[in-house]
């Protein structure tokens, strides 16, 4: 008797309290993040200030020297070229991924789960494979060269693959359903009478487009890009195979730190570097633009 | 968003899409097939490379490890993630800027660094690397994508629907699960549906993660990959594809027990 | 409900993939080794005679094999580490010592190989394959043939060279190009590689170290500086590539089996490694993956047993490098604090321009 009078007063208190509900909800990730995110990641905030040994291991010397040598010019244009990168990829994932969660969202509901799967289908392949399937398309023997001179249209083979054209090619591919399926989630709720609103109310369907559909599109536009912008940037294994391994972003030099010079130290401090970046911009991004909105509703 | 013909130009340009996205694959189930070994030019027809994939022993475990790593950490994470995503976009409580700012952490961090900071910690707390620290790795990175997509679904979300459900007689528990849970299952399930994904394809952060005996399908191909791309991958590829096609039949023909009220 | 069918088929999949294939194995081996390096019919062949199980991962460099386990990753038995890394794990204690009377097979290895010098008395490894990097090009479609590194950097193979991608391989290049030695760490030397190495960028078409002959077979480069490995698949493909040590020199590697230190199965670990040193066993390596065999009896075995491989083994330089070249081969050393400077050079080499 006594227990059933203890958990009515919890749902009690959970029904009533706005705040204790959200906190609830809430609880399983953060329990979760603080074992598996939070305290992982405190160990590299720590291993940024300790040393490198003789034989690349760790050693318990706080020093701010892997800081410093972060403000080399050299590493600023690297992040630099590696925020170049994520922008086009994310840009280019936009222009190209839009127009297709469109007709998707606007597609007859039976075949819309269909059509979202065969975005997400390939991706059940491996993603090196992929890769290198498109490094036998692009490459000067390859399909798309091969294909081309056939029909005439050139007549020397197109120098595309170990460029930055097939590294972007590349990052696109690999990005896009990122970028799809918010844009379909965000899409799909857009109510027709919204839209037949506008059209009572004279607008031709470019404007409707422009003044309803699009607008209420941006939260799927801000998580598409906060999943691709981010990974983009921090990515180096397109770079690697489609770009030749010729160019540096800063996913390769963390890597590198962990993997070849083995001064994880200098990693763990060119990681926090880019995590404080990207974290900068992802607030300041959600706050502006996105989800700070609710509040006010 | 309902259905209407869309315009031609749109037809015609999500077939590219489409395009876009199969024509590599075609490729690679096409030289599956391929005679030479270090796949280059197109030689010959065999099926030899089908053949050496079924008695590859360690592809075969592999294969088990990453369905089993993939399914469990999509459950968990889905579920909590959606959680979250309800708890951040309907309200507020004391915590609610850091529980969102550590909730997108593994979303902003390079893979590098999650995986390094993961190994350390497992070896720190002694807790032998296997399928355990990988699935607990998984989980981790697909909470905020899952939340990510479900609130985007959620934005706008109309509560009138739930309030009419509670004017109505019905509790929380059930206006949730008869009302909210439905509306926003295609964004749960485009959320699902990503970490799946995820968890599959994964390379960097299982890498660090694995230990003896618990090598998944990315690591394997990676390593076979490294020394030369043989059509044995291809043909791995290609009955992963084959197979995911037969459950999407499966999924879409099977018979449906009941029809449900779309809201 | 549509929610409490699909959770469940997924849970219900992953128990069902959990019961079934479960290794159960009281007799195990947890090899960590490179990938495409040990054939699967010897770790069978293995496991028949003595009923112990073999787990293979694999990793795709020395450097990652020595990340793991210096970040503390366990449950490995035998592990394959090249000559500079077992430098670095003795130094580190990271290795278990090897009781050779367990492994009589030993006495197969070519007396060249035994007793190197980053491992006096073969205390903690013992050779596995050994191997050289060099320099490969196809004849037919090179304007000249080249015979030395400098060659390299004529700008009629300007966007048609292939290279590792490996910092110490391809810098230390440079430096015998500059007549120093290959694991230099005085600084001077190394900017002035560094200067060399930036000349020959527009050379360079890319770098890969996965399968740089791929390139050369494809035609998108007609030269590179690959391992011999590599050699040996792409003259597998195409008999008119060439393989050589050129003038300035080159590199030559071992790698070696070795035991990490609280192996849960060391004793199982002294039978593989026993094994793996016999002659039917080596000739497996062999025959599946085109190295270098320091397996002297191993050797003898193929001449009977497959005269053809055998011949093809001992024309070809790549896996049978002739004394000239053997001559001008320099192993890698590890350069200590200096593999910062070597990795700072990398980074502006790639990122710089």
């Amino acid at each position: 008797m006594e227990k059933h009078r203890h958990k009515f007063s919890l749902l009690k208190v959970l029904r009533e309290n706005q705040a204790a509900q959200g906190s609830f909800l809430m609880s399983p990730t953060n329990i979760y993040s603080m074992i598996f995110i939070v305290l992982p990641l405190i160990l590299v905030v720590v291993l940024s200030f300790l040393a490198r040994g003789t034989y690349g291991e760790v050693v318990f010397r706080f020093n701010l020297t892997n800081y410093t040598r972060l403000f080399d010019t050299l590493y600023a244009k690297i992040l630099a070229f590696s925020l170049g990168v994520g922008l086009g990829t994310t840009i280019v994932s936009l222009l190209v991924g839009y127009p297709m969660a469109y007709y998707i969202a606007r597609a007859p509901v039976h075949q819309r789960s269909l059509l979202l799967f065969l975005i997400l289908l390939p991706f059940w392949t491996n993603f090196i494979i992929r890769i290198y399937a498109w490094i036998m398309i692009l490459r000067e023997g390859g399909f798309l060269n091969s294909f081309l001179q056939w029909t005439g249209l050139i007549h020397q083979p197109l120098n595309i693959l170990y460029t930055p054209t097939a590294v972007l090619i590349g990052m696109v591919y690999e990005f896009l359903p990122f970028m799809v399926l918010p844009l379909y989630t965000s899409l799909e709720k857009i109510k027709d009478a919204q839209l037949e609103a506008a059209a009572d109310l004279g607008a031709p369907p470019w404007k409707a487009f422009l003044r309803v559909t699009l607008p209420l599109s941006v939260p799927g536009m801000i998580a598409g890009t906060i999943l691709v912008f981010i990974p983009a940037m921090g990515m180096f294994v397109v770079p690697d195979l489609m770009g030749g391994a010729k160019t540096i972003l800063i996913g390769n030099v963390i890597r590198n730190q962990f993997l070849t010079a083995r001064d994880w130290p200098f990693g763990a401090a060119a990681s926090m570097l880019l995590m404080l970046l990207t974290m900068a911009f992802t607030i300041y991004y959600t706050r502006k633009a996105g989800f700070g909105e609710e509040l006010l509703v | 968003m309902s259905e209407k013909k869309p315009a031609l130009w749109l037809r015609i340009y999500t077939f590219l899409v489409y395009a876009y996205i199969y024509f590599p694959i075609l490729i690679l189930v096409i030289f599956s097939f391929n005679t030479q070994k270090l796949n280059i030019h197109w030689e010959g027809f065999t099926l030899e490379w089908y053949n050496k994939l079924f008695q590859d022993s360690q592809v075969l475990l592999a294969a088990r490890n990453t369905l089993i790593i993939a399914f469990i950490s999509t459950l968990v994470a889905t579920i909590i993630g959606t959680m979250a995503a309800l708890a951040l976009q309907r309200y507020r409580f004391p915590g609610y800027n850091l529980s969102e700012t550590v909730l997108y952490v593994p979303v902003v961090i390079p893979e590098v660094v999650m995986g390094i900071s993961l190994l350390v910690f497992f070896a720190i707390i002694k807790f032998t690397l296997g399928i355990a620290t990988i699935t607990l790795s998984h989980i981790a990175f697909n909470i905020p994508f899952v939340a990510l997509v479900v609130r985007a679904r959620l934005h706008g979300f109309d509560k009138s629907i739930e309030e009419a459900s509670m004017d109505l007689g019905a509790n929380e528990l059930i206006t949730f699960w008869r009302v909210t849970l439905p509306t926003i299952m295609p964004g749960v399930l485009s959320g699902a549906m990503l970490a799946f994904t995820l968890s599959l394809d994964d390379y960097v952060i299982t890498y660090f993660t694995a230990g003896p005996g618990s090598t998944t399908l990315p690591l394997r191909i990676y390593s076979m990959v490294r020394f030369a791309v043989t059509p044995e991958v291809n043909a791995l590829s290609t009955i992963w594809i084959l197979i995911v096609f037969i459950l999407l039949f499966i999924g879409e023909y099977a018979p449906r027990s009941r029809t449900k009220i779309k809201t | 409900m549509k929610i409490y069918r699909i959770s469940l088929v997924f849970v219900l999949v992953a128990l069902l993939l959990a019961a079934c294939g479960s290794s159960g194995g009281a007799k195990v081996l947890n090899l960590y080794a490179w990938s495409e390096y040990v054939p699967q019919a010897l770790l069978d062949n293995f496991t028949q005679q003595t009923g112990i199980k073999v787990n293979y991962d694999t990793y795709s460099s020395n450097e990652e094999l020595l990340a793991k386990l210096q970040a503390g990753a366990s449950g490995y038995d035998v592990i394959v580490p090249s000559d500079y890394i077992v430098s670095i794990m003795t130094h580190q204690n990271m290795l278990e010592k090897l009781d050779l009377s367990r492994i009589p097979n030993f006495a197969n290895i070519d007396s060249r190989f035994k007793n190197p010098s980053f491992d006096a008395s073969n205390m903690y490894t013992v050779p596995y394959q050994w191997g050289t990097t060099g320099l490969l090009y196809d004849p037919t479609v090179m304007p000249f043939e080249p015979t030395r590194w400098a060659d390299l950097w004529d700008p009629a193979f300007a966007n048609r060279l292939v290279a590792l991608d490996d910092e110490r391989e391809i810098i230390g290049v440079a430096l015998q190009v500059l007549g120093y030695d290959k694991n230099a760490t005085d600084s001077v030397q190394l900017e002035a590689a560094k200067q060399k190495l930036l000349e020959l960028m527009p050379n360079i078409r890319l770098f890969d170290s996965d399968s740089p002959e791929s390139a050369i077979l494809s035609g998108e480069a007609w030269a590179g500086i690959v391992w011999n490995g590599n050699a040996s698949l792409g003259y597998a493909e195409n008999t008119d590539l060439v393989y050589l040590c050129p003038e300035e020199g080159c590199g030559i590697w071992f790698d070696n089996l070795a035991i990490p230190k609280n192996a849960p199965h060391a004793d199982a670990a002294l039978q593989f490694i026993n094994y793996v040193l016999s002659p039917e066993a080596s000739i497996l390596i062999t025959m599946e993956f085109p190295y270098s065999n320091p397996n002297a009896a191993a050797l003898e075995y193929l001449k009977t047993s497959d005269q053809a491989l055998y011949d093809s083994y001992m024309s070809f330089a790549g896996t049978n490098p002739p004394q000239d070249f053997l001559m001008k081969a320099t192993p890698l050393i590890d350069v200590g604090e200096a593999t910062t400077i070597y990795d700072r050079i990398w980074t502006e080499i790639k990122g710089g321009q």
